[in-house]
């Protein structure tokens, strides 16, 4: 065994240990584990297989950076895919699993791929998989990309809480600095929240042998007990995700394995990152192979998990963090020698077991080559907020530079390496004081890739990126650092190029002769870390995702056996009985045709517009002129939109001089009503028009059919109902059983019918009157999928389904008011732009289908002849009208008002169907009945 | 996310408001004649700046309209106000 437990030491609980598996096989590990410490503690080395190449590899970091170490893992029945094994917490009982390798990452089938890398470059799909058909291939090509296997098994229970919180500082990180700051804010009095992902906070402090005179423990414990007794907040297990506008920050709250983070949205004052730095890999030949680790990684299992990386270790370091690191690895026990990596050609020796390293022709024997190419500061959040960086020559990094407002960068995250600079940065950053001086100890000789260097030099690990990939991708062109990206996908995986990027783009800056600062970085994107989905969808599901408006009468339907369903966000009764709807939707609409139907229309729109100006805003408002209107009449009419679309359609009543009501559709109420305020805030004097939303206040009941005066005349309400006193398109205000009611004689069914609207608290006595007086006579209630049918055979239209984005009044037969109103109105100059000219318009048309053959599909393409017929509309409603003994259509074609009488074809998925083209009227067009 | 101060209601979630078109755009006299190219300004050109802009935006919550000036680089909010001077 190469890595191993130390006797003594690490943040681990070694009276608790814990059982687990990796690909099949059982191991021990620790309360404070990793999957990954407990891996290496174990022995094991090769924990995965490479994206594309399967090659071996083990860990390279020893936290949320690691590439590597990628898992599935499955407790107690619950699998989540790609877990980082490094920032993986160990539970008892976990079943961890190596993706991208088949049987186990230490004998992957598909380990021979790794010799076709000659053929596997960037693009190759691209350049190869192009003859006859990249389809052929892509379905293998598909197979093997990727990452874990998704267990699409639902884990019970798997849903975030969302939480939504507010403080004055908001600290990213517990480390040195992050500790500091916030335990001087609070005490300053600050309302302060301190957020690390760890679930023990102190960063890398662990690697210390004292801070400011104590153990680090102890120092840590002071500051968390001083932070919180002066009542900041600590978080820890908490990832900081992402930054977003306004200074939101996104939290994911981790609890135990397999329940879902808990997503925190803090909104802060103030933003301090403390998020520390990486520590970066060295480009050289094979450095991918197991058991080459990072430097700083190989401190932090020593530290925090009792474990020693290596026996034999070989240290290459560009940078003066080393010399404490050999001394932690040595004093551990570890036998290490230092090389320095700046001498020349450096190439990995042996494969899936590591023997060594070769430097300038010089072998190095090893078990372990532990390196370090300098730190890398975790500037990821300050991008998100719109942070600048500054390139720092003289630690080789991209530091932040200018300022996002409220946001403040302190510790490793801001180039601040060493403890002491770094814990008096943080306390200034606290009390608004002004930064200490000086850049600190920290020194490192650059040491990037070398084009053209021999041997496989890896630059990205998760995505099997080398340094010829890069040389490939300048070769070919792709120099901006975002087209590199893309064409080599390095810093495309999960880890987002934590550890490959920098490499990739100062490769990309010594091949084209620039400084790494010209060349660049990419947009830093959130999530820092991979968050599952459910995080931001949270409990936002079903009825909490989008919750339906409830009739009144709901529990009337019920008890009628009522189908309820969806209908443009209301739960609606779609047919009543239980059984085929089918023969309960014929029987409905027979019998209101016969006798009578009665229908709960309370979704309709009721929107009152009131005031002085009331009547020049909604001849303004609507295609129609409605000013021409006397109170209790009412008028169908259309509302356009400015490009002079189509936005609704519905009647409106006036009620008064002053006083109109908008019946629009019932889908479409919350648009209307927003509409109508906008217009009466932006041009109308808003003191002289008044907008009321009425529609949930009163509930209306609707009776249509031949029979619908006689039911309406059994409730005694005090109204002459006949057609000469009350006629169609009028109104009248009543009552029933001694509360006010508004009748309105307006027919969606082409027969006679009345609306009667009451106040919803009353609703119920209304509904069992009406159905009790129409079943004497026959009539029966009648459902949504009923009314549709019914209102096909009159052909009167839907908004949204029998018209579409482009279609305008005059495309409908509406075309007066386009030719005769003088008033100005919405969408009026469109009506006679040149698109509104067209003679090919879509016209509204209806089909009629001979008895006995199929209906026509709905969204079936209405074709002319030749080969490839061009689609010259479509249909938009279709039903088997038992009204008229054959199916009866509407829909959408071009020219079709010219049309009328001529054949048509009805094309949908391969069949064909044959219409005659009608106008859009199958029942009563004379209006007789609706009249009558 | 976004706060937007609604000039009645205070600062709220973005999610709460309604982009209702860049402020100062008037709605040419269509009872007289307007050219199309003057009408297809009207609908389609927008000015959509970078910086500074001024917008008038719905609070949908209480649905009044106000205008709002904001930074569209920096999305830093600068000042809201009803549309109407005399309101408040």
């Amino acid at each position: 065994m190469t890595s191993r437990r130390t006797a003594e030491g690490g943040l681990i609980d070694r009276s608790r240990p814990l059982q687990f598996s990796f690909d099949g096989k059982s191991y021990q590990g620790f309360k404070g584990d990793t999957l990954v410490s407990a891996l290496l503690a174990n022995g094991v080395r090769v924990m995965g297989r490479s994206f594309k190449y399967h090659r071996p590899r083990g860990p390279w970091g020893a936290w949320i950076e690691d590439p590597n170490a990628v898992f599935n893992v499955t407790l107690d029945g619950a699998e989540l895919p790609n877990c980082l094994g490094a920032a993986t917490m160990l539970e008892t009982g976990m079943e961890a699993r190596s993706v991208n390798a088949f049987p186990s990452a230490r004998f992957d089938l598909k380990g021979g791929l790794d010799l076709l890398h000659r053929w596997l470059g960037a693009g190759f799909y691209y350049k190869t998989f192009i003859w006859p058909d990249w389809h052929l291939f892509e379905p293998m090509i598909r197979r093997m990309a990727g990452l874990g296997e998704l267990n699409t098994d639902l884990i019970d229970g798997y849903a975030s809480d969302q939480l939504h919180d507010h403080c004055e500082v908001l600290i990213v990180g517990g480390g040195a600095a992050g500790l500091a700051v916030a335990r001087a804010a609070a005490e300053a009095g600050q309302d302060v929240v301190l957020v690390d992902d760890h679930d023990v906070a102190g960063g890398r402090l662990y690697q210390l042998d004292s801070v400011e005179g104590q153990t680090p423990r102890d120092w840590v414990d002071d500051q968390l007990a001083a932070i919180e007794a002066a009542g900041g907040r600590v978080m820890t297990a908490t990832t900081a995700f992402g930054v977003f506008d306004h200074r939101l920050v996104g939290l994911a709250q981790q609890g135990a394995f397999g329940t879902a983070p808990r997503l925190w949205r803090i909104r802060a004052d103030r933003i301090v990152l403390a998020s520390g730095a990486i520590d970066r890999p060295i480009t050289f030949a094979d450095n991918d192979r197991p058991g080459v680790m990072s430097l700083d990684a190989a401190c932090e299992w020593l530290a925090r998990y009792g474990v020693l990386a290596g026996r034999d270790i070989a240290v290459l370091s560009n940078n003066s963090f080393a010399a404490p690191a050999v001394r932690m690895l040595a004093r551990a026990g570890a036998n290490v020698t230092e090389i320095d990596p700046t001498d020349g050609a450096i190439r990995a020796l042996g494969g899936k077991r590591l023997k060594g390293v070769e430097v300038a022709g010089k072998r190095h024997p090893a078990d372990t080559v532990l390196v370090s190419g300098g730190m890398t500061p975790l500037v990821h959040l300050w991008r998100h907020a719109g942070g600048k960086l500054d390139w720092c020559e003289q630690r080789q990094a991209f530091l932040p530079g200018a300022t996002p407002e409220g946001m403040a960068a302190i510790g490793a995250a801001n180039g601040s390496f060493d403890l002491d600079h770094a814990l008096a940065e943080a306390r200034a950053v606290a009390r608004h004081e002004p930064r200490p001086d000086g850049t600190g100890t920290y020194r490192l000789t650059p040491l990037w890739p070398k084009p053209g260097s021999k041997g496989r030099q890896w630059i990205d690990f998760q995505h099997d990126v080398t340094l010829k990939d890069i040389e490939l991708a300048a070769r070919e062109n792709y120099v901006s650092v975002e087209h590199l990206k893309r064409y080599t996908t390095l810093g495309m995986a999960p880890d987002q190029g934590k550890t490959s990027n920098m490499a990739g783009l100062a490769a990309m800056a010594a091949i084209q002769g620039r400084a790494i600062p010209e060349v660049g970085t990419t947009t830093f994107r959130p999530p820092f870390v991979p968050q599952p989905i459910a995080l931001y969808s949270g409990p936002h599901a079903g009825q909490l995702y989008h919750p339906l408006k409830r009739l009144t009468l709901e529990a009337q339907h019920r008890a009628a056996n009522a189908a309820l369903g969806e209908y443009g966000g209301w739960l609606r009764p779609g047919w009543y009985g239980s059984g085929d709807p089918k023969f309960h939707i014929r029987d409905e609409v027979v019998t209101a045709r016969k006798v009578a139907g009665i229908l709960d229309a309370s979704p309709l729109g009721k929107i009152e517009v009131i005031g002085p100006d009331a009547e020049r805003f909604v001849d303004f408002i609507y295609y129609n002129t409605v000013s021409t209107l006397k109170p209790g009449q009412i008028r169908y009419g259309f509302m356009l939109t400015e490009r002079g679309h189509i936005m609704d359609d519905g009647v409106i009543a006036r009620l008064d001089r002053n006083r109109f009501l908008i019946s629009c559709s019932s889908s479409h109420t919350d648009h209307v009503r927003a509409h109508l305020e906008t217009w009466r805030q932006d041009g109308n004097d808003p003191d002289r028009i008044f907008i009321h939303d009425l529609t949930q206040a009163w509930s209306t009941v609707t009776v249509t059919g031949p029979k619908a005066r006689d039911i309406v005349a059994a409730l005694d309400i005090p109204l002459d109902l006949s057609a000469g006193a009350f006629p169609h398109m009028t109104l009248h205000y009543s009552s029933f059983d001694g509360t006010p009611v508004r009748i309105a004689r307006v027919s969606f069914t082409g027969d006679l019918s009345y609306e009667i609207s009451i106040r919803s608290s009353r609703a119920a006595d209304l509904w069992q009157a009406l159905a009790a007086a129409g079943e004497k006579l026959g009539a029966c209630p009648v459902g949504i999928e009923a009314l549709s049918v019914l209102r096909a055979e009159k052909g009167y239209i839907l908004i949204g389904k029998d018209t579409e984005g482009e279609t305008m009044p005059h495309d409908l037969g509406f075309g007066i008011p386009r030719q005769k109103k003088r008033a100005a109105f919405v969408g009026d100059r469109s009506l006679h732009m040149e698109g509104a000219n067209r003679d090919d318009r879509k016209q509204l048309v209806g089909f009629s289908v001979e008895p006995g053959a199929p209906a026509l599909p709905v969204g079936a393409h209405l074709v002319g002849e030749g080969e490839r017929p061009r689609s010259q509309g479509y249909v938009t409603t279709s039903h088997d009208s038992t009204t008229l003994g054959h199916p009866i259509a509407l829909g959408l074609l071009e020219r079709g008002a010219d049309r009328i009488g001529e054949r048509v074809t009805a094309w949908h998925q391969g069949q064909r169907f044959t219409a005659t083209i009608c106008a859009p009227c199958f029942f009563d067009a004379e209006g007789e009945r609706l009249h009558a | 996310m976004q706060l937007f101060p609604c000039p009645f209601c205070g600062p709220r979630d973005e999610h709460e408001f309604h982009f209702a078109g860049e402020a100062g755009k008037a709605r040419p006299d269509t009872t007289r004649t307007v050219s199309p190219e003057g009408w297809a300004h009207y609908l389609n050109d927008q000015r959509n700046e970078k910086g500074r802009v001024r917008e008038v935006w719905m609070h949908l919550t209480c649905s009044e309209l106000f205008a709002m000036e904001r930074d569209s680089v920096t999305m830093e909010v600068l000042s809201s106000a009803p549309l109407r001077e005399d309101a408040q």
